[in-house]
């Protein structure tokens, strides 16, 4: 096992710029998720540490040898695809096994190995099919096994669960997840599945346009979005931005449409960060802001829009003024459409973000 | 698929199928039944008593039985090895390279061989051969043909071979191998289908090759089938129709079970349309 | 998605390309440089003048275009304007059609029909030219051949084809050489267009001839249009109606690879030949520009 290091990292194709400027470190048996929107270059990435692109700027490092330049294959990597690359014309012993043959490994000692790992991968018994004859699932597991066959010092998985249906990404979700606890290899992992990367990922880089936006562990990256890209990207459904404007001498928070939060009383905690302000955007998750039927303090009015019911919780969806708030509701009985309701926000858990859409702190 | 479809259009195309297999397969009625008749004429007739005898005097005809099972072979099957391995590996070269206007190259290609191809260039063609010493040579007659048809195979080549996933070569090159290997090992396989309708298009046009063996060969015992079926003709230049159809039924067989065996074994089909 | 590179570098895609490359410079290059010096020579096969060719400038390209001469039978322009016909009706209006025609019809079908006409489409495609050449002879004989067996069965008559109609003759003898060609691409062209969209046609209870045109035909503009330059090029440049005419009677069926043979081998003149297959090759040149561009502004649209 290694590190991983990307230092100052731009890639260009042609006018766009795929990765700009990224600088990543992934220590020795870390989990590290790239997490973003496609097109924002978390591929690209993963695709310059393999070696399958160079970059035009920048270094990269893998242990402490420096790989920019140097083709896959010097690189000691192993690699699953989101397609899984399979060769449709060889069994699955020999797919799993390429890796050695191609390292000029005996033919018996590959068979032992590869028979190893599939066996502890649960498909030992498919080895003599080919990639076609086996399913979705199943030919996931094999890639898997690829990349294990051989121990290589850096894992990378490109979207590997994307193929698969719900409750098989769940279940292989969770079989990664064993795995990487079990062997703690160094990995780099890319998904656009915020879910997965929560679930599996000991840090989360979350990208866009080319940009690290956020780096950090999964709940913090959850609670604490560093910017409105991260906020608005992570949680089903995203946490709630609503512009407004800021009154520090009345203690205020001003709403369109004559709305105002009183906040006098964290003006404590929030400090020096909290100045007058146009173009401020609030945000607060939909599970941090409780209703009521009734004005409470520190409040603001509002009426019921949409009504969903997901089983254990309600996603109500409350209008104020023109923007849309969704709330989730932990509890029985949820309100009546169009009905006038008073938003709390749990202001602990409530950030600003000034114009440029970055964390007031 | 279509079972909604009304019993008229089936019936149309019925219909429509049974005037296509007239038209393509009436112009060859004939060579099917003469052969087997003692004695043919020009029109269609079962045999009352159909023979093998014409069979017997075309194997007597040397020079025509050795340009047929020696020198036909040779030609053919050594233009179709060459065009099908070097098409597949300039296509492959093409493909997964990146060459600045390389659809205009292959274009470019296309232009030259199809005006290369044709009857001007036998002067070139003939000078150049006479100059490497190729004149006479079955290599000789190898090499330009080759020459001519790789463009066009190129061309049908490299929709093959732009289907394959790039993932499955990157996934070769993470575990370790090298361009050659890959092709080896990956590339090739897929594109068998490719590789075996490229192969056999190289092959029949070799096999029924007339124009450059005529230019290029010079003693008898070189010359092709297609050279070899005019010794059927009498002296005034008349064919002989029983031996002639006898001939051309034997030279065209291999041809069609060639076919049929490629397309039993792979479907011989051009790869997504040959795309633009 | 992101513009992928290759997957190799250039030094290792010239690797690959180097056989190739020597087959193009040596087989095809070289000999289209060799036309183009021989066509400003009077280079003949024997006599002084193959052992050392003088330089006659635009000579023998003055003799194709003698303006007075040039539609006469037997000579360039005659050759020329029958080749135009040649092109148009054998591979625009017989095999593209032919071709688009029958691959419609056997859109998304499978079975013995399908399977029985494709074959024999590409039987008469692969079958040797000397072969085909004679099996028409039989075919077009004027009282046993199978044609006129069938025409006069029905009461039309016996012509003799070869002599009566023989540009037409040779016209429809190259759609049925041809069509497999234009068949089998077109074919496998229809297969990548998605199912759902000819569905949603039949939904709304479009007709065939409307879902061809309205939805098969603008999907197929870029194919058809590869389709025509292949087969313009190669009915340009077709040699196996000689097989069948001999370029007769009276040069009627004389297209210019004929005329082009007659010149450079019967008479042995290269350097005229080489006239000749210079003016071809523009001629050619400028089809496939036409074809390009209009394939490109194609491109453009879609």
């Amino acid at each position: 096992m290694a590190k991983i290091q990307l230092e100052n990292i731009t890639k260009k194709f042609g006018e766009l710029t795929a990765v700009n400027d990224v600088s990543l470190e992934v220590s020795d048996g870390e989990f590290v998720a790239l997490l973003g929107p496609s097109g924002c270059g978390k591929t690209t990435t993963l695709r310059l540490i393999a070696g399958l692109e160079v970059p035009n700027e920048g270094r990269i490092l893998i242990g402490d040898k420096e790989v920019t330049k140097l083709p896959p294959r010097e690189r000691d990597i192993a690699m699953v695809f989101q397609d899984y690359a399979l060769y449709p014309h060889m069994t699955l012993l020999d797919n799993i096994g390429y890796p050695l043959k191609v390292r000029g490994v005996a033919k018996p000692d590959m068979t032992a190995r590869v028979t190893e790992v599939a066996t502890e991968l649960q498909i030992g018994d498919l080895l003599e099919r080919r990639p076609g004859q086996v399913s979705g699932g199943q030919q996931q597991r094999a890639s898997v096994a690829r990349a294990l066959v051989h121990q290589a010092q850096v894992f990378l998985f490109d979207e590997p669960l994307s193929n698969l249906d719900a409750k098989l990404r769940l279940e292989a979700r969770a079989f990664l997840k064993h795995l990487q606890q079990e062997v703690g290899v160094t990995a780099v992992y890319v998904t656009h599945d915020q879910a997965e990367a929560m679930a599996l990922a000991d840090r989360i880089a979350v990208m866009n346009y080319g940009r690290v936006m956020q780096l950090g562990h999964p709940l913090d990256v959850y609670r604490r979005p560093a910017n409105t890209f991260v906020a608005a990207f992570i949680g089903s459904p995203p946490m709630n931005l609503l512009p407004c404007e800021v009154d520090i001498n009345a203690g205020k928070i001003l709403f369109e449409g004559d709305r105002v939060l009183d906040i006098a009383s964290y003006r404590e905690r929030w400090g020096g960060v909290l100045k007058n302000g146009r173009d401020i955007t609030l945000g607060v998750r939909p599970e941090n802001i409780a209703i009521s039927s009734t004005e409470v303090p520190g409040s603001i009015p509002s009426r019921v829009y949409v009504i969903q019911p997901l089983g254990g919780e309600w996603l109500v969806v409350t209008q104020v003024g023109g923007e849309l708030v969704s709330v989730r509701l932990f509890q029985d009985e949820a309100p009546e459409l169009s009905e006038n309701v008073w938003l709390k926000f749990d202001l602990d858990r409530t950030f600003l973000y000034d114009k440029n859409g970055d964390l007031l702190q | 698929m279509r079972n909604y479809e009304s019993t008229f259009s089936k019936l149309l195309l019925v219909l429509f199928s049974l005037a296509c297999m007239a038209f393509f397969a009436l112009p060859l009625l004939w060579l099917l039944t003469a052969p087997f008749t003692p004695m043919t004429t020009l029109s269609v007739e079962i045999p009352d008593n159909p023979t093998l005898d014409n069979f017997r005097t075309v194997f007597k005809n040397e020079f025509a039985i050795r340009a047929l099972f020696r020198n036909n072979l040779i030609i053919a099957g050594g233009a179709m090895l060459s065009v099908a391995a070097v098409a597949t590996l300039a296509s492959y070269g093409l493909s997964r390279t990146r060459i600045v206007g390389r659809d205009i190259l292959v274009y470019v290609l296309m232009l030259f061989s199809s005006v290369v191809g044709g009857t001007a260039a036998m002067v070139p063609l003939f000078l150049l051969a006479y100059h490497l010493k190729l004149i006479d040579t079955h290599v000789g007659v190898i090499l330009v043909m080759t020459g001519g048809l790789l463009p066009a195979a190129i061309f049908m080549m490299r929709d093959f071979v732009d289907s394959i996933p790039r993932s499955y070569e990157e996934a070769a090159l993470v575990c370790g191998a090298g361009p050659f290997r890959i092709f080896r090992d990956i590339a090739f396989p897929l594109v068998r289908p490719g590789v075996a309708v490229v192969a056999i298009w190289a092959f029949v046009n070799a096999w029924g090759a007339f124009l450059i063996p005529v230019v290029m060969l010079r003693s008898p015992e070189n010359m092709p089938a297609s050279v070899a079926l005019y010794s059927f003709y009498s002296e005034a230049g008349t064919p002989v129709h029983t031996l002639v159809s006898a001939y051309a039924f034997l030279y065209g067989l291999p041809v069609l079970v060639l076919y049929l065996l490629v397309n039993w074994r792979f479907g011989f089909r051009f790869f997504g349309g040959i795309k633009s | 998605m992101e513009k992928r590179p290759g997957v190799f570098s250039g030094k290792v895609g010239l690797t690959f390309l180097t056989p190739a490359l020597f087959f193009v410079a040596i087989f095809l290059i070289l000999p289209f440089f060799w036309i183009f010096y021989l066509s400003f020579t009077n280079r003949t096969l024997t006599g002084v003048t193959a052992a050392n060719p003088q330089f006659v400038g635009l000579e023998n390209y003055q003799r194709l275009f003698d303006f007075d001469q040039w539609m006469r039978y037997g000579q360039f322009g005659n050759a020329l304007k029958i080749t135009f016909q040649f092109v148009l009706g054998s591979a625009l209006l017989g095999q593209a059609v032919v071709g688009l025609t029958v691959a419609w019809a056997f859109y998304r079908r499978k079975g013995l029909l399908r399977e029985t006409v494709f074959t024999l489409a590409v039987l008469a495609w692969i079958i040797p030219e000397v072969v085909v050449a004679f099996a028409w002879s039989a075919f077009l004989d004027v009282d046993r051949g199978t044609l006129n067996t069938i025409l006069s069965a029905v009461g039309l008559g016996q012509p003799d084809w070869l002599f009566d109609y023989p540009l037409l003759t040779i016209i429809i003898f190259n759609t049925w050489r041809g069509s497999a060609f234009s068949i089998l691409l077109f074919s496998s062209a229809l297969e990548t267009i998605p199912p759902s969209y000819v569905e949603t046609a039949d939904v709304v209870g479009a007709s065939a001839w409307r879902k061809f045109r309205d939805i098969i035909f603008p999907l197929m503009r870029g194919h058809i249009l590869t389709d025509l330059i292949l087969i313009t090029l190669w009915t340009f440049n077709v040699f196996t109606p000689f097989l069948l005419t001999g370029g007769g009677p009276t040069f009627r069926t004389e297209l210019v690879s004929i005329y082009t043979y007659r010149t450079a081998f019967k008479f042995f003149e290269f350097g005229r030949g080489g006239a000749i297959a210079v003016v071809m090759m523009l001629i050619n040149f400028m089809l496939a520009m036409g074809y390009l561009i209009a394939l490109r502004r194609q491109k453009a649209v879609s």
